[in-house]
Parts: C-alpha cells; sequence; structure tokens
C-alpha cells in the first residue's frame, strides 16, 4: 500500500477547473517532485494532500486513511504530514525555540522540559543551533526556511510537503536549503515537492511528475524522464527551462 | 452661595472614583463580549455572524446616550424592575463598549495575515490553539494603539451618566458648580482632571503606534 493515495481527485476554484482527475501514489522513502508550468495545478495538488484545499471530487488516502475535513481527523493528519510553504509563514512574535516547540508542546507530543532539547535537535539537523533564541525577523530567507523546515521536522511528520521552499530567496540562498532537503532525503524521510529547481529534481528526486493542465501528463525517473520525454508538452517544458 | 473649597474639590475625587468604577465596569464586563463578539463576526458559522453583526449594528446606531436611557429609564418600564442606578449605567457601558473594542478587535484579527492561520493550522493543533498562541498575540499588537484610543473616549463618554442622575466626575462637577456659583472654576477644574486621565493614555498610544510600526 501507498503512503500516499491520490484517486481521480478533482478541484475547482469558481469556474476554474484546477485538478482534473489526477491520480498518483506516493510510496515511502520516495521524493516524488512535481513540476510543470505555473497554473498547471501542482501547488493545488500539493495543498490538497494535507487539506489546505479540500478536493471536490476523487479521494486521497494517507496511511490508509482518507483525508476527511473533520476537525479531529484534520488535526491528526496534520500531525503527521508536514508542510512547508514558500513564504516561510514562521511566526513573527515567537522565538525560534517557539516556534518550533508550539505544537509540540500543544498536542502533547512533548512536554515543556524536553522541549528546548526537541528544538536544539531539530536546529542540528537544520545547522541553525546557535540561532535558537533569535526571532524570526532577524534571520534572512534561507535561515527562516530551515527553521520552517525545523518545525516542521518537530512533529516528527512521516511525510514532508514543500511548496516551491526556494522561490522567494535570494539565488545565493537557495543552496543552503536545498542542501538541508538532501539531507532529509538522505535520512529517508518521504517528501513531495513543488519546485523550479531542476537540478534538486534531476539529483534528488526518486520520481518526478510532470502536471499539465490540471492532469499528471507524464511520469517516471528523473532520467527516463529528462532524457527521454514522451509527450510534447513535456519536450516543449524540459526547452524552456534550460 | 458659598465659596468653592477643598471639600468641594474633596467631592470632585470621591466622584472621580465613580467614573474609574464605570470605565472598570464597562471594560471588565464589555471586553469578553467584544472578545466573543469578534470571533463571532470571523466564524465560519453563517449565523453566528449574522447575529455579531446585528447587534454590533443595533448598538453602534444607538447614541450612548440613548443606550443610557434605554437601560436606566426603559428596562424598569418594559419589565417591571427597579435596577440600581450603576447595573442600569453599567451595563449600557458594557454594550457600548463591547461593539466598539468588538470592531477594532475583528479588525485587529483580520490584519493579520492569513497564511499565518495556515502555518498554525498545518501543525494540527486546534482552531482555539491557533487564535490563542499565534494569532491574538500579534492581532492585539496591531489593535493596541487603537484600543487605547477607545479607552480614552470611553472615559470621557462617562460623563454622560450625569444625565440620568448617576453621580460621577461630571455631575459632581455640576453639582459643585450649582452650590458656588463659580461653573467656570468648577467645570475648570473638571476638565483638567479628565485631561489628567485621557493624556498619559494618548501619549502612550501614540508611542505604541510609532514602536510597533517601527519593529517588523
Amino acid at each position: 500500500m501507498a503512503l500516499v493515495e491520490i484517486r481521480d481527485v478533482r478541484k475547482s476554484f469558481g469556474a476554474n477547473e484546477v485538478l482534473k482527475g489526477v491520480s498518483l501514489d506516493i510510496n515511502e522513502g520516495e521524493i516524488v517532485t512535481i513540476i510543470g508550468r505555473s497554473g498547471s495545478g501542482k501547488s493545488t495538488l500539493l495543498r490538497c494532500i494535507n487539506a489546505l484545499e479540500q478536493v471536490d471530487g476523487g479521494e486521497i488516502r494517507v496511511e490508509g486513511k482518507a483525508v476527511r475535513t473533520d476537525m479531529q481527523d484534520l488535526r491528526q493528519l496534520r500531525q503527521r504530514v508536514g508542510i512547508v510553504f514558500q513564504a516561510f509563514n514562521l511566526f513573527p512574535h515567537l522565538t525560534v525555540e517557539k516556534n518550533i516547540t508550539l505544537a509540540p508542546v500543544l498536542t502533547g507530543k512533548s512536554n515543556k522540559q524536553e522541549a528546548r532539547q526537541l528544538a536544539i535537535d531539530v536546529l542540528e539537523r537544520v545547522g541553525l543551533a546557535e540561532k535558537i533564541d533569535a526571532y524570526p525577523e532577524q534571520l534572512s530567507g534561507g535561515q527562516q526556511q530551515r527553521v520552517a523546515i525545523a518545525r516542521c521536522l518537530a512533529m516528527a511528520p512521516h511525510l514532508m510537503l514543500f511548496d516551491e521552499v526556494t522561490s522567494a530567496l535570494d539565488p545565493e540562498l537557495v543552496g543552503e536549503v536545498l542542501k538541508v532537503m538532501e539531507d532529509m532525503a538522505r535520512q529517508g524521510m518521504t517528501m513531495v515537492l513543488v519546485t523550479h529547481e531542476m537540478g534538486f529534481a534531476r539529483d534528488v528526486a526518486s520520481k518526478i511528475v510532470f502536471m499539465h493542465e490540471g492532469r499528471v501528463w507524464e511520469q517516471g525517473t528523473p532520467s527516463e524522464l529528462f532524457a527521454n520525454p514522451q509527450t510534447p508538452e513535456l519536450k516543449s517544458f524540459i526547452s524552456s527551462i534550460k | 452661595m458659598r465659596i468653592f473649597t477643598t471639600s468641594d474639590l474633596f467631592s470632585l475625587f470621591a466622584a472621580l472614583q465613580w467614573t474609574i468604577v464605570l470605565v472598570t465596569l464597562a471594560i471588565a464586563l464589555g471586553a469578553p463580549l467584544a472578545l466573543a463578539l469578534a470571533l463571532m463576526r470571523i466564524s465560519k458559522i453563517a449565523p453566528l455572524r449574522w447575529i455579531a453583526a446585528a447587534y454590533l449594528q443595533l448598538v453602534q446606531g444607538i447614541p450612548l446616550l440613548g443606550l443610557l436611557m434605554f437601560f436606566y429609564f426603559g428596562v424598569p418600564v418594559f419589565l417591571g424592575i427597579q435596577v440600581p442606578a450603576i447595573v442600569a449605567v453599567g451595563i449600557a457601558f458594557a454594550a457600548y463598549s463591547s461593539a466598539f473594542l468588538g470592531e477594532i478587535w475583528r479588525g485587529g484579527i483580520q490584519a493579520v495575515k492569513q497564511a499565518q492561520w495556515e502555518a498554525a493550522s498545518s501543525l494540527g493543533i486546534t482552531r482555539w490553539q491557533q487564535f490563542r498562541y499565534v494569532i491574538a498575540p500579534q492581532a492585539l499588537r496591531i489593535a493596541l494603539p487603537a484600543t487605547i484610543g477607545f479607552l480614552v473616549q470611553l472615559i470621557k463618554g462617562t460623563s454622560l451618566a450625569s444625565v440620568v442622575g448617576f453621580v460621577e466626575l461630571a455631575r459632581a462637577g455640576q453639582l459643585a458648580s450649582a452650590a458656588t456659583f463659580q461653573p467656570l472654576l468648577v467645570y475648570s477644574v473638571v476638565a483638567a482632571i479628565y485631561f489628567a486621565m485621557c493624556f498619559p493614555l494618548t501619549i502612550w498610544s501614540r508611542s505604541l503606534e510609532a514602536r510597533l510600526n517601527g519593529a517588523r
């Protein structure tokens, strides 16, 4: 059984149908990279997995359990599925430590005594232990994004979603974030990414999904897809980003 | 006829206590209601939004004087029960405060980026926890200057309680003025006392505004 099973998912915003029947499996330990032009529905699909968007048709199952909108189910789902956003979305009024420990303490995953150690542990994984008492505004964009990743890791998720996490960064800061993600991939975290970083997709991803006009147009390993695209849409996409 | 003496001054300060009691009542009763109204206004449940909106329209559309008259003269007539002046006046001010604070706080809550709700909810905490730990602290910073500004309005507004005979600072001023025939002097003193309460708050509100705009 796949960790995430997406079956014929449909989603519209008003009259605009963004997802037109998407099916996709994500297996444990896989690094799935979703690529495609803007407007192809890739971010929407990602956000459907942890129910930030609700599907209009079809079904998504995470660890065998259907994603529903019931409040309690939703909380349990989101404690297992972390998401990192393009705009970091750290809590500006809290220190790095509190940003990280807020949810683990409130959900009972950690108690107050262990919380600081938990923050130190996850910050070490993103290489920012020395910033534990800083406020988000005192950090660079790359550092903020690494804290956002650490905040996710503190919940010990089974799956992590990355929604264009390097798109808002200055070019020189992209590398430090990608490196953290590579480390996580190597440690066996199941990851789904929407990204424009084709180098990362090529080198780290175990599966590439090309979305076009609200559908999964092609999928396969990076070498298959980049070396031998089957459809004219993917060919033109690959040549446009080179 | 007699002259304005320190005993008149003492009676003004004694009445000032009642002004402070009114302000305290208005905030103590009005603030929890204001919070509830603000939350109802942003609720996902439509009937809650309607009820809150109707209440706000009603209370904001009635002059404070009208509210005082209603609770002081109207309620005993309609319900046939005599309520002590402090209760009637206290409820009127609480209703007034809840409506205006409720809207100020709703504005503060809605000024916090939607992405903050999203980030908090995606961590698997409850909606109340999202509000309590992530949204409310940021909303409070945004709404604090306006909240203090309202407090200044409220302090001055309590003078209206004098029209229903409630002896607070302004009413005490009327009494002292009538007894001494020195309205200019008495009302100057009364005005000075109001000013002494409101001015520091205004300064505080300004400095907060400057500081909060500067940060982040």
